[in-house]
């Protein structure tokens, strides 16, 4: 990382201690802030989290590796995340991942070249009456077809 | 979310109430009226687990400390379950006066709305609406012009992990931890967020609450049975032709659910999600109800075309995916009966092994640490029992039969 960068880093992260505050508590929103920003929380970033709040850094990532909306290998720009539970999977969840998988050419857990998509598995999003139901960043989208999924993907990517 | 409200039909939850009307009667209303109602209303919590209301924050409003906290549970993370999203999108009034009833009767002045990472689109409408509660003087200090009533709503998200729907575990995820269960005693209602008397609650019981404060405790039991009092609301998915949020009085039974919601040829209901039980047809007429079929509001549906044992397996992968790991029954006995599932659909089993699986699942049910592992062996023990003739005999055109 250029030094440019990192001091960029450091001060971003310091304007998120103001905003949350630098007692433990504020761990949850300030990463929240950092992975929505970055797609994931750099080595960089978790050492200087730890040193604004004063925690070890091994306990930053342990937070991080707990959670699985938070990861320290970047992921592509937009996540799609379907959901794999058992009403939306009797709703034929699987056409969805196989066009999705076809379409971007990688398969779920991957991301694709150009890093604009990765996708991923979701447990029940609480969208069950309107299955199958898939998630793009923070948008829901329900009663997903295959020809629907591919739509909303290619309306994403702009 | 939706902008125009949807009209939804209801004898508790969804009957009349105006915004603010909880909050307005705490001016003629002590705290004694409150947790008076409460018991009388006889109202238990919503969120699964049943502990009565009035009793918790009894024990919170009760205890010694200069700061205490109220936490609205709005995990939501049990498969099938979407009632909270509806209450929080449709009616925010009802949890968050609920809130403030509780902040007032505890003598909390910070609460704090946990939800799920999943629900991210409704972290800005919420907050809007908070900030209109606030111009109105529902929210903040001198709340309806009563001094030194004060208290605020904070909103944090979660991100993703099923266990932090778990009361110790969500307050040890507030606290900036990884969220694993506490070990119970002490219990959140003296040693709860920061070390302080906390009161958890789910999104449910606080909807509830602001109804009871309004109407009385003897207008809510009026609803529902001796035992389970007022109404439930079910998040009702899977195979029928009207799935959705209904409300329900306790005591209603499976059958009356499958009709209300247009189901045919219903072969199995799995109630509570995950981690609730599955009933075959001969189990329809078991009530929902504390004392018979408890459950946290997921009825899910599956007709005669379902595989009970994909259905089983998808459970466990569930579980053993968002078991936290920190004990053991939990974190190797989940694995061990997806690994038993898949013998099964191998049709590499011994009976002799799926039975000592029985015992292992028994085994959890007492040797968890929290109500994950607790609860985990349930699909697999009912399934295996409800449905054994599909999934040992193949009789019913299940997966040895085809
Ligand atoms: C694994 C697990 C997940 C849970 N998830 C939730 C949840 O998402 N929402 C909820 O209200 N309660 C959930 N609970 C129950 C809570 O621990 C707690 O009992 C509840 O929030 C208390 O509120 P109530 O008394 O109003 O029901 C969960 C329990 C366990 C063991
Ligand atoms: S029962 Fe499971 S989820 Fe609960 S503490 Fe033990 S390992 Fe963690
Ligand atoms: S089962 Fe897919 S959203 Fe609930």
């Amino acid at each position: 990382m250029l030094v440019e960068e990192k001091n960029a880093v450091t001060e971003e992260i310091e304007n998120l201690v103001k905003t949350y505050g630098s007692e433990r508590s504020a761990l949850m929103p300030i990463l929240q802030e950092i992975q929505k920003k970055h797609r994931h929380i750099s080595d960089y970033a978790q050492q200087e989290v730890a040193r604004l709040l004063d925690i070890h850094p091994v306990e930053v990532f342990s937070f991080i590796s707990f959670y699985s909306f938070l990861n320290t290998e970047p992921k592509g720009k937009n996540i799609i995340r379907i959901c794999r539970t058992i009403v939306c999977d009797t709703k034929n969840k699987s056409a969805v991942v196989a066009a999705i998988e076809r379409e971007l050419g990688i398969k779920v857990g991957e991301t694709t070249k150009d890093k604009k998509f990765t996708l991923e598995y979701a447990n029940c999003i609480g969208m069950c009456d309107q299955g199958p139901a898939m998630a793009v960043n923070d948008r829901v989208y329900t009663k997903v077809t295959p020809e629907k999924a591919i739509a909303i993907l290619s309306e994403v990517r702009g | 979310m939706e902008k125009i409200k949807k009209r939804r039909e209801g004898k508790v939850i969804f009957s009349e109430y105006t915004r603010g009307a909880g909050i307005n009667k705490l001016k003629e209303f002590s705290r004694e009226d409150v947790l008076f109602e409460l018991k009388e209303s006889g109202l238990k919590g919503r969120g699964g687990a049943g502990f009565p209301t009035a009793t918790k924050w009894m024990l919170t409003a009760a205890a010694k400390s200069d700061k205490k906290f109220v936490i609205c549970n709005a995990d939501e993370g049990e498969p099938g379950t979407f009632k909270d999203r509806v209450l929080l999108t449709e009616y925010p009034e009802l949890v968050f006066d609920g809130m403030v009833i509780a902040g007032y009767t505890i003598g909390a002045k910070l609460g704090i709305v946990y939800l799920r990472g999943e629900y991210e689109y409704l972290m800005k409408p919420l907050q809007d609406y908070l900030q209109v509660m606030k111009e109105d003087n529902l929210l903040g200090n001198n709340i309806a012009g009563v001094t030194g009533f004060d208290f605020d709503i904070n909103i944090v998200m979660g991100s993703g992990a099923y266990v932090c729907g778990e009361e110790t575990a969500l307050i040890e995820s507030l606290e900036g931890h990884r969220g694993e269960a506490r070990n119970r005693p002490p219990f959140p209602v003296n040693t709860g967020y920061m070390g302080h008397p906390t009161t958890v609650n789910n999104v449910e019981t606080l909807a509830a609450v602001s109804h009871i404060v309004i109407k009385g405790g003897n207008w809510f039991k009026k609803v529902g049975t001796d035992k389970s009092t007022g109404s439930k609301l079910l998040s009702i998915s899977g195979d029928c032709n009207k799935p959705g949020v209904y409300e329900v009085p306790w005591g209603t039974t499976i059958q009356e659910v499958l009709k209300l919601v247009d189901a045919k040829d219903t072969k199995a209901v799995q109630v509570g999600g995950a981690s609730g039980i599955c009933l075959n047809k001969t189990q329809f007429d078991r009530t929902i109800s504390y004392e018979d079929v408890a459950t946290g509001g997921s009825i899910m549906i599956f007709n005669e075309n379902r595989d009970m044992l994909h259905i089983l397996k998808n459970f466990m992968e569930f579980f053993v995916e968002e078991s936290c790991g920190q004990c053991t029954p939990c974190r190797i006995g989940n694995v061990k009966m997806l690994e038993g599932i898949e013998m099964i659909e191998r049709n590499d089993y011994t009976f002799s092994y799926i039975n000592k699986l029985k015992g292992l699942a028994e085994t959890m049910k007492v040797a968890s640490k929290c109500g994950l592992g607790q609860s985990s062996p349930n699909p697999f023990l009912s399934i295996i029992e409800n449905f054994r003739e599909e999934i040992f005999n193949g009789s019913h055109g299940g997966r040895n039969g085809k």
